[in-house]
C-alpha cells in the first residue's frame, strides 16, 4: 500500500474565487494577526509528498495575507521535514519555502472576476493516515511562525515582486499550485492553475482551461455580471467543462446574491440553486465549494499506462536554467532524462528537471498522469515552448492536442528610448521582458523623430499596458510609446505585387507599408465583439457612442430589472484608443466592456498625410478609415499647432489625404524675439540660455525648414494621458 | 554697483577695497566710463559715490570726459540729492520712469507716481542737459497698442537726448508672476508686444531718437558709452554684490578676458572683502576664441551697425565672417528674406531682423561652434598649439 507512485482515482477541477479580501479558502476564522491589517488564516494539510524516497512528508500551510497597502496575495508555506514516527511536528523555520500567487482582484478595473482553476485529483494518500495531530495544536505553532515570518523583510519582497499585478490588482501570468484535499476520508490531489482574467490573456486563459475540467465561475454579489464574466464563461462553455456559478462577497452591505443568482440563470443558463453563495473573507461556506467540486466535476480520465502526452500551458524563462515549462499532463508519466519532442516545432529536448509546482518548484524524479508540473529541458527562448503546445515521449508519437495556435498580435504600438543613448538599455530590457512573454512580437523600427526603437505588437490593450508599465517599473526604462494600431489586411490586385509577396493578402502593420489604392482589390480592418453590461441609466450615452465609432449592435437583453448586456460589433480600431476610458466615465464607472476577436472585415480605409509647409511628415502618416479621416487629421492637426514652437516664418501644418487637404490649421509666424535688457550682469544669463537653444535646435527635426522639436513628435504620437 | 545698505561706512570702504584690489588686478591704465547702478544706487550717499570715484582715479586715470551715470529712481527723495551727486563727480543720469500711468506703476511695485517721475527728469535735465537717460516700459498687464503711443509721445515731450526701451519680463518668483499664472492679471500676447515695439520704434524715429542698439535710442550723438563696451566686448570691472565683469586679469600674467561675477549676497559679500579684499565668487577664463566669439557674435548683433569686419578681427584674426557664415544655406535663407546682412561693412541685422534676433542667433552660434571645433581638429593635426587653456575654476569661498 505504500506505493511511491499515487494511483489516480478520480480528477476534478474548480474555480475558486478571489476577491477583493484575502481568504483563505479553507478556513473558517480568520485570525487577526498585526495591527497592519494582516488576516491569518491558517489551513493545514498533513500530507505525504509522492517522493522517490517515500520518507519525507510535507506540511502545507496556507493563509492569506491582507498588506496594508490592499495588496492580496496568497502565501503559502511549505514546510518540509523528515516523517519519523508519524509526521514531526513543525520542523525547522529555516527550511520554509514561501511563495505567492497573486491573487485576482475584484477591485481592478478591468478584471472583475478571476479564475482561480483547481485541478483536483484523487490519489492513493487516502492509505496512509498520517493525519495524526490535532489540528489546533498546529494552529498555534502556525499562527507563531506566520507572525514571524509576515515581518521579514523576504516576505516584503515577495509580496512586492510584481508590482503591475499587485497595482493592478490582476493576474498577468498565470500560478500553478498542487495542494491537497481531504474529503471523505479520501486525499485528493488539487491543481490549481490561477490564470489571468481579462480577455487580453483569453488564448492563455483557454489553454489553461483545457488542462482542465471544470470551473468556478466567480460573480460579485454587490456588482453581478460584469463583461469579463460572460467572456470567461463561454471560454469554458466552449471547453465544455463542469462550470460551478460562486457568487462571492455576500458578506458585503449592498450584496445582493439573489439578484446575481437571476443574472446568472438568465444570461447563462444555470439554474438558480447550482449557485453557491460564499464570502472569501470570512471562510463562509468555502468548504462547500471544495465539496461542490468533489461531487460535481467528472473525473479526468488519464491513465499513466497510455504514451506520455502533456500541455505546456505557461512557460517562463529564467537566467540560469533556461525556459521554464509548465505543463499539465495528459496521458502517461515523464522521467528525468526522457527526451521529449515540442510538437509544433518538432524539436527534441531533453529533460534536466521536473517537478511539482506547489506552487513553488519541488522538483521530483517523475511527473504522472493527472499531475501538473513543471519541466526545464535545455529550451533556449520561451517560443520554444509556446503556450497550448504539446509535448510528448520521442519514442512514443501521439497526437497533438487540439486548439493550439501561436498567438496573434492585435495592437501594435511604436516604442522609442526617451533619449537615444538609452537605446541598448532599452533594448536588453525590453528582450529579457519578452524572454518571459513570447505573445509580444518585436520589430525593429526607426523614427526619423524618435530614432531608433521598436514595433512591438500585443495581444490586446491591456496587455500592452501591463508590458509598459512592467519596462518602467522593473526595469526602470523610460520610454515613449505611440498610440496605438491596429494591423489592417489588403487584398492585392496587381500581379506583380503579389508574386513580390508571395501572397494575395498581405498584413499592414506599419503605415509606411501601405500599398496604394490602385493595386488593391479591398482593403480589411479587424473587428471585434464587444460585449458591455451596463446600468439601463446609460444605455442612450452608450449606444450613441457605439454608433460615431461605427459598431453595429448585435443583441441587447436585460439581464435583471435594470441592467442590460449589450453586443456590438466594433472596428477594433475604434477602440483601442479611449474607447474603454470613455465608457467608464460616462457611466459613472458602471460600465463594464470586454471584447473578443472578429475576424475581418472589408473597409474603407486610407492612408493620411500630415504636411508641414506642404512637406510630408513621414512618422505622422497614419491609416484611418475613411468617415473618420476628418476628425483624425483635425485633431492631429491642433495637437501640432500646439506643439510646434511659432517660428519666423508661418506654418502650415494640413491633413492630406493623396492630394487633398483635408484640415488646416496654421502657426503663425513670431514677429518679435529679442531680450529687450542686456547690460553686463544679463550676458552671461543670455549666453546660456542661447547655448542651450543652439544645442537644442541640434536636435531638432527639419520638415523642410520648419524645425520640429522632438517634444512636438512625443505630443502627437503618444497616446493621450488618461 | 552700490546696493541698499544700513551700514554705509562699512559698505564704503569695502567698495573702495574692492575697486582697488580689482583695478590692480586689471592693471588698467585709464578708465572711460563709471555706471552705478543695479539696485537703488541714488539711496546711497553722494559722499559714497565720490569716495568711489576717487578711488578709481587714484588707482587708475579718471579723465575729465568719463561717462559716470548714476541709475536714479524718481522719488522725491532721489530728486533732491540730484546736485549733490552731481558735485559727487557724476555727469549722466539714468532715470527708471517705466511708465506715465499711476496705477501700473502701483502693479509693477514702483514707489513712484508719474508726477515725481516728471519732476526728477526736469531736474536731471536742469542739472546735466543732454546728458539725461529715461528707462520707458511697454508690455505692461491691460497695456494695448494705443494706449502705449500715447503714452510714449508724452513721455517723449520731456526727455532728453537717451531713451531706454523695454519689454516687461515676468520673473518667476515674483508678485507680477503670480498674478498673471493665476489670471488676476493679463499681460499683452506677443503678437500684441511685437505690433508695440515697432511702433515706438517708429515713433522714436520720428522724434529724431537714432536706435543704436535693440532697446536703445539716442538723439543728437548722445550714445552711452558705457553700455556699448558690453556690446563691443570691451573689458569691465564689476564691484560690489553681484556684480559681473569682463576683464583681463594682467595682474596675474594672463592674457585672456575673464567673466567674474561678485558674490551676490550682500553680507557674505562684505565678509569676503573683508578678508580677502575682493568678493569675487566665480571666474571663467574664456579663451581668446571660443567663448569670447560667441559673446563678440551676440553682443556686437544688438548693435544697429552689428558687427563690423574690423571688429571681428580684433577677436578671429585667423577667420573673418565670410568664411564661417557665408557657405550656410540657413544664413543664406535669413539674408534673403532680409532679415540679416552680411556685406562688406560686416555683419548686421536689418529693421525687422533685429526684432528676431533670438531667433537667428542659434543657428549662427551653431555654425561658430562648428566653425571652432573644425579649426581645432585642424590643429591638432598640426601638432600641438602654443596658448595655454584653463578649465573652468571656482574660488574657495570663505568658511
Amino acid at each position: 500500500m505504500n506505493s511511491e507512485e499515487p494511483t489516480l482515482l478520480k480528477h476534478k477541477f474548480v474555480f475558486i474565487p478571489l476577491t477583493h479580501r484575502p481568504i483563505l479558502l479553507w478556513t473558517s476564522k480568520p485570525v487577526p494577526l498585526l495591527t497592519a491589517g494582516l488576516y491569518l488564516a491558517p489551513f493545514f494539510l498533513n500530507t505525504h509528498l509522492p517522493s522517490a524516497h517515500g520518507s519525507s512528508s510535507c506540511l502545507s500551510i496556507i493563509m492569506s495575507i491582507r498588506s496594508p497597502h490592499s495588496c492580496r496575495a496568497f502565501i503559502c508555506h511549505i514546510v518540509c521535514g523528515t516523517r519519523t514516527n508519524g509526521l514531526s511536528p513543525i520542523p525547522n523555520f529555516g527550511s520554509i519555502a514561501q511563495f505567492t500567487i497573486p491573487a485576482i482582484s475584484g477591485l481592478s478595473i478591468l478584471t472583475k472576476c478571476g479564475l482561480l482553476c483547481i485541478f483536483v485529483s484523487g490519489s492513493m494518500l487516502v492509505h496512509y493516515h498520517i493525519h495524526t495531530h490535532g489540528s489546533h495544536k498546529y494552529s498555534s505553532h502556525c499562527l507563531d511562525f506566520t507572525g514571524a515570518i509576515a515581518t521579514t523583510d523576504k516576505n516584503k519582497q515577495v509580496l512586492d515582486k510584481l508590482q503591475v499585478e499587485r497595482e493592478r490588482g490582476i493576474t498577468v501570468k498565470a500560478q500553478t499550485a498542487s495542494l491537497f484535499y481531504k474529503y471523505q476520508g479520501q486525499t485528493y490531489l488539487l491543481n490549481l492553475i490561477d490564470t489571468p482574467g481579462h480577455v487580453d490573456f483569453s488564448y492563455e486563459v483557454s489553454r489553461s482551461i483545457s488542462a482542465c475540467q471544470g470551473v468556478l465561475l466567480i460573480v460579485d454579489a454587490n456588482q453581478g455580471i460584469q463583461a469579463q464574466t460572460v467572456a470567461n464563461f463561454y471560454l469554458a462553455f466552449e471547453a465544455q467543462l463542469t462550470i460551478i456559478p460562486v457568487i462571492n462577497k455576500i458578506d458585503l452591505k449592498n450584496a445582493d446574491p439573489e439578484r446575481v443568482e437571476k443574472q446568472i440563470e438568465k444570461v447563462f443558463d444555470i439554474p438558480t440553486e447550482e449557485c453557491i453563495r460564499i464570502s472569501a473573507k470570512l471562510g463562509t461556506n468555502v468548504e462547500q465549494v471544495l465539496q461542490e467540486v468533489v461531487k460535481r466535476l467528472p473525473p479526468p480520465t488519464f491513465k499513466k499506462e497510455d504514451p506520455f502526452k502533456a500541455l505546456v500551458f505557461d512557460s517562463n524563462f529564467d537566467h540560469y536554467r533556461g525556459v521554464v515549462a509548465n505543463i499539465a499532463l495528459f496521458g502517461g508519466y515523464l522521467s528525468k532524462g526522457d527526451r521529449i519532442i515540442s510538437a509544433y516545432l518538432g524539436k527534441s529536448y531533453e529533460v534536466n528537471e521536473l517537478g511539482l509546482l506547489r506552487p513553488d518548484e519541488h522538483p521530483t524524479d517523475r511527473l504522472y498522469a493527472g499531475q501538473v508540473g513543471y519541466v526545464i529541458a535545455g529550451m533556449k527562448e520561451v517560443k520554444e515552448a509556446q503556450i497550448g503546445d504539446t509535448l510528448y515521449h520521442q519514442k512514443h508519437l501521439v497526437e497533438a492536442l487540439p486548439g493550439f495556435k501561436p498567438a496573434k498580435a492585435m495592437v501594435f504600438a511604436g516604442m522609442y528610448p526617451m533619449d537615444q543613448s538609452d537605446y541598448s538599455a532599452l533594448r536588453s530590457a525590453v528582450e529579457k521582458l519578452t524572454l518571459n512573454d513570447s505573445s509580444v512580437t518585436v520589430q525593429r523600427d526607426s523614427s526619423l523623430a524618435l530614432g531608433a526603437g521598436w514595433r512591438l505588437g500585443f495581444l490586446g490593450l491591456l496587455h500592452m499596458e501591463v508590458f509598459n508599465q512592467r519596462l518602467e517599473q522593473e526595469y526602470n526604462a523610460s520610454v515613449i510609446v505611440t498610440a496605438p494600431t491596429v494591423p489592417y489586411k489588403a487584398i492585392l490586385s496587381s500581379a506583380k505585387l503579389i508574386k513580390e509577396h508571395g501572397k494575395e493578402e498581405i498584413t499592414i502593420v506599419n503605415p509606411a507599408q501601405f500599398p496604394d489604392r490602385s493595386v488593391v482589390k479591398e482593403y480589411l480592418e479587424p473587428m471585434v465583439m464587444g460585449t458591455i453590461i451596463t446600468p439601463d441609466d446609460y444605455i442612450g450615452k452608450i449606444m450613441s457612442i457605439c454608433l460615431n465609432r461605427r459598431a453595429v449592435q448585435k443583441n441587447m437583453v436585460y439581464i435583471d430589472d435594470h441592467r442590460v448586456m449589450m453586443k456590438y460589433l466594433f472596428p477594433l480600431n475604434e477602440i483601442v484608443v479611449d474607447f474603454y476610458d470613455l465608457l467608464k466615465s460616462m457611466s459613472s464607472g458602471y460600465a463594464s466592456f470586454d471584447y473578443e476577436d472578429a475576424g475581418y472585415q472589408p473597409a474603407h480605409v486610407i492612408k493620411m498625410d500630415i504636411l508641414l509647409n506642404g512637406k510630408p511628415v513621414e512618422e505622422l502618416t497614419t491609416i484611418v478609415h475613411k468617415d473618420r479621416a476628418y476628425s483624425a487629421g483635425k485633431a492631429m492637426c491642433e495637437r501640432l499647432q500646439d506643439a510646434i514652437p511659432r517660428q519666423m516664418f508661418e506654418i502650415a501644418v494640413q491633413a492630406a489625404i493623396g492630394s487633398k487637404v483635408i484640415a488646416r490649421e496654421t502657426i503663425k509666424a513670431y514677429k518679435k524675439n529679442v531680450l529687450a535688457k542686456c547690460y553686463g550682469g544679463d550676458i552671461t544669463r543670455k549666453m546660456k540660455l542661447l547655448k542651450k537653444q543652439a544645442e537644442g535646435k541640434k536636435k531638432m527635426r527639419y520638415i523642410g525648414t520648419v524645425q520640429v522639436p522632438k517634444d512636438a513628435f512625443i505630443n502627437v504620437l503618444k497616446r493621450k494621458d488618461k | 554697483y552700490i546696493p541698499r545698505s544700513d551700514n554705509q561706512d562699512v559698505m564704503l570702504e569695502c567698495l573702495q577695497r574692492e575697486t582697488e584690489t580689482l583695478l590692480k588686478l586689471s592693471q588698467v591704465s585709464r578708465i572711460t566710463s563709471v555706471f552705478f547702478g543695479g539696485g537703488t544706487p541714488s539711496l546711497a550717499r553722494p559722499s559714497t559715490i565720490a569716495a568711489v570715484l576717487e578711488t578709481v582715479a587714484r588707482h587708475a586715470g579718471l579723465s575729465e570726459e568719463a561717462e559716470v551715470t548714476l541709475e536714479v529712481n524718481p522719488t522725491p527723495v532721489g530728486s533732491s540729492k540730484l546736485e549733490d551727486f552731481l558735485h559727487a563727480g557724476v555727469n549722466r543720469f539714468s532715470i527708471g520712469v517705466q511708465s506715465l500711468r499711476d496705477d501700473d506703476l502701483k502693479v509693477l511695485g514702483r514707489d513712484h507716481n508719474s508726477q515725481h517721475a516728471l519732476q526728477t527728469v526736469v531736474e536731471a535735465r536742469r542739472l546735466c542737459p543732454g546728458r539725461v537717460s529715461v528707462d520707458v516700459m511697454f508690455g505692461r498687464p491691460g497695456q494695448c497698442v494705443a494706449s502705449w503711443e500715447l503714452e510714449l509721445d508724452e513721455l517723449l515731450s520731456v526727455c532728453d537726448d537717451h531713451v531706454s526701451l523695454y519689454q516687461l519680463t515676468l520673473e518667476r518668483g515674483t508678485q507680477l508672476f503670480r498674478q498673471v499664472q493665476k489670471g488676476q492679471l493679463s499681460v499683452p500676447s506677443d503678437d500684441i508686444t511685437a505690433v508695440m515695439y515697432d511702433s515706438a520704434r517708429r515713433i522714436l524715429q520720428k522724434r529724431g531718437y537714432l536706435q543704436y542698439e535693440v532697446s536703445n535710442f539716442a538723439r543728437n550723438g548722445a550714445i552711452s558709452q558705457h553700455n556699448m563696451s558690453y556690446w563691443k566686448a570691451s573689458q569691465y570691472l564689476g564691484v560690489g554684490p553681484g556684480a559681473h565683469g569682463r576683464f583681463v586679469p594682467r595682474g596675474e600674467g594672463d592674457v585672456c578676458r575673464e567673466a567674474r561675477t561678485q558674490t551676490l549676497e550682500p553680507d557674505v559679500w562684505l565678509r569676503e572683502v573683508q578678508q580677502r579684499s575682493h568678493g569675487t565668487r566665480r571666474r571663467i577664463p574664456s579663451p581668446t576664441w571660443d567663448c569670447e566669439l560667441e559673446e563678440v557674435l551676440v553682443m556686437g548683433l544688438r548693435l544697429i551697425d552689428g558687427i563690423t569686419h574690423q571688429h571681428w578681427q580684433l577677436f578671429s584674426p585667423r577667420a573673418d565672417l565670410y568664411q564661417i557664415l557665408s557657405s550656410s544655406s540657413e544664413v543664406q535663407d535669413l539674408q534673403q528674406t532680409g532679415l540679416l546682412i552680411l556685406d562688406d561693412r560686416g555683419l548686421r541685422c536689418s529693421w525687422q531682423g533685429l526684432a528676431l534676433l533670438d531667433s537667428m542667433l542659434p543657428t549662427l552660434l551653431l555654425l561658430l561652434e562648428a566653425y571652432i571645433t573644425q579649426g581645432l581638429q585642424e590643429q591638432q593635426a598640426r601638432g600641438p598649439i602654443g596658448d595655454q587653456r584653463h578649465g573652468g575654476q571656482r574660488v574657495s569661498k570663505p568658511g
